[in-house]
């Protein structure tokens, strides 16, 4: 994520060693959870499916508290669900994996260590030799861009730094699934479009597979190979909205009729979803009145050959 | 012997170690002055309340003669036992309590009622069952540090950041990776600002401890001074020895602290 051009900087990372890890294929099936509290409980999550192969990169969308999150704790196998599993490469994740790593919407680093401290501290969990660690942390800060900040404290790294320290962090065991809960949501809208192209980057350099959780409709299309949108709580989901955009990709594409084609699709899709802040402040933007929202919607969405509302469980309005 | 070009460090640091020092010289003066205010205005005798002048001559002559330092290095040796004894038992219960509910409803009641009972009133019972050598000594240290940094220990780790927990659990950390690489390092600021209480409370041990019983130490200096040799400048002197002990002992963790919090 460095500025440096393109061509040096590969040619760098490749005489450093950073080679692509294989992408594994992820396979969630039937995912449920409810979580139970005092006042009964809860179902966060009926029924989610989704694959991922190996490589690919998918964005989930969904409404505020539709599960999103909790779907990614579940992959990361930091939860467990009541039903349902989910495997990478067809072997079962039964809990903290080393083949997958999450970033968080929040840097998460610990403030008592230097930014190499912080990329160090997963193979010091893991046990590596310290040289091993010491070769690898500055990969990854090269990689990120955080070469001269190595002896830094998160305090004085700004926010953008500290995520892409996260970022780097989460590379450290050279993991094949990539897991992101919405890691750029923090940061102003001009940074965040840099993060998503330098995110690319980093995928085409690293090979892994990514799911990225999001709220903005084109961080996902910008990003993804294919936009999973999910329901309301409890979770599950609707449609997967295949994104038609060559590779590698570059800001001006996102003016391109493919972008909005699949911007309509998943706008369809969230359309219906109750209490979803995200479909309305894009319907409004698309000009629409907020009262004629859904129907409106549905029908573009059914001009432009997606199918509309569609409940794979096939349960009754409640 | 000629220095013509001066280190510019050297200029810059001597006002800047001036400035920093000169408000406690003034308070230093000032606590001198109001303390010989005091002995004049009062015309105490000495064997009341001696002027700083005859205690500091008191403190350089005990020094000198060599009364005073073997009584310190006996109730050093307490006091750095009885400290590093209290604070790892202190720290070992303290993660315990801030992990288990259970541990903390079972054993609350047990420290705070201990903390409660004046260490004045168990010393002579300790004494009684442990001697009067350095055993019963260090046992009152430990008992009186144990406290201030069980409780900071306990606050420190309970307050680590849940987010944190989860982000290092996302590595696969263990049980004891989780304490010894995150919680006990996130919660060092408040493990160290509880030792910071304990350090002062453990030279008051040792005194209490020495006063129950003891052939040597500050405490023992103290009561004969005050008693058999009647040498009331002498008490102050070795007053005057605790109290700069009692300082050095804190700003040795001051510094430790600064070492190893820094800048967060």
């Amino acid at each position: 994520m460095s500025a440096a051009p393109g061509a040096t900087t590969r040619a760098a990372l490749n005489a450093a060693g950073v080679r692509p890890a294989a992408g594994a294929g992820i396979r969630i099936s039937d995912l449920h959870l409810s979580f139970r509290g005092p006042s009964g409980s809860l179902e966060v999550l009926d029924g989610v499916d989704l694959e991922v192969a190996p490589r690919e990169v998918v964005a989930l969308i969904g409404p505020n508290g539709c599960g999103k999150s909790t779907l990614l704790r579940l992959a990361a196998g930091l939860l467990r669900p009541d039903r349902g599993e989910v495997t990478i490469d067809g072997q079962r994740v039964e809990g903290p994996d080393p083949r997958l790593a999450l970033v968080f919407q929040e840097p998460r680093l610990l403030p008592w260590r230097t930014a190499e401290g912080n990329v160090r501290f997963p193979m010091e969990l893991a046990g590596w030799p310290a040289e091993r660690q010491a070769a690898r942390a500055a990969d990854l800060l090269g990689l990120v861009g955080l070469r001269e900040f190595a002896a830094t404290r998160p305090v004085h790294l700004s926010g953008g730094m500290r995520q892409r320290l996260a970022i780097a962090r989460a590379l450290a065991l050279e993991p094949s699934v990539l897991l992101l809960d919405e890691p750029f949501s923090a940061l102003d809208a001009l940074t965040r479009e840099r993060f998503n192209v330098e995110l690319l980057r980093l995928w085409e350099r690293t090979g892994t597979t990514i799911i990225l959780v999001t709220h903005s409709i084109a961080e996902a299309v910008f990003v993804a190979d294919r936009v999973a949108v999910l329901s309301p709580r409890p979770g599950h989901v609707v449609a997967t909205v295949p994104v038609e955009l060559s590779r590698p990709r570059s800001l001006a594409q996102l003016d391109s009729a493919a972008v909005s084609r699949a911007a309509t699709a998943i706008r369809a899709q969230l359309a219906d979803t109750t209490d979803d802040q995200v479909a309305l402040r894009e319907a409004a933007a698309v000009g629409l009145r907020p009262g004629a929202t859904a129907a409106r919607i549905r029908e573009t969405a059914a001009e432009a050959g997606t199918a509309a509302w569609f409940d794979p469980f096939g349960r009754e309005g409640d | 012997m000629s220095a013509p070009a001066p280190a510019p460090r050297g200029t810059a640091l001597g006002p800047r170690i001036a400035h920093a020092w000169l408000p406690v010289l003034v308070s230093l003066a000032g606590f001198l002055g109001a303390w010989q205010a005091i002995v004049l205005a009062g015309d105490y005798p000495p064997f009341i309340l001696p002027g700083p002048a005859s205690v500091v001559a008191r403190f350089v002559r005990a020094w000198a003669d060599g009364t005073i330092a073997p009584h310190l290095a006996t109730t050093l040796v307490e006091i750095l036992l009885g400290f590093a004894v209290g604070g790892v038992v202190a720290l070992l219960v303290g993660v315990l309590l801030a992990r288990s509910r259970l541990a903390e409803r079972l054993l609350s009641p047990y420290l705070v009622a201990a903390q409660a009972t004046p260490v004045l009133a168990l010393a002579p019972l300790i004494a009684l069952w442990f001697g009067s050598g350095l055993l019963s000594k260090v046992i009152i240290c430990a008992l009186i540090v144990f406290f201030p940094v069980a409780v900071a220990t306990m606050v420190g780790v309970r307050s680590v950041d849940p987010r944190l927990v989860e982000m290092a659990r996302s590595f696969r950390a263990t049980r004891w990776q989780l304490i010894s690489k995150l919680e006990v390092p996130a919660a060092l600021p408040a493990i160290l600002g509880g030792m910071r209480v304990g350090v002062t409370l453990a030279v008051i041990g040792a005194i209490v401890g020495e006063w129950a019983g003891a052939e040597r130490g500050l405490g023992v200096l103290i009561n004969l001074a005050r008693g058999s040799l009647f040498d009331i400048p002498l008490m102050f002197a070795a007053l005057l020895t605790i109290a700069l002990l009692g300082i050095v002992l804190y700003l040795v963790i001051v510094l430790i602290e600064r070492r190893l919090v820094g800048v967060r």
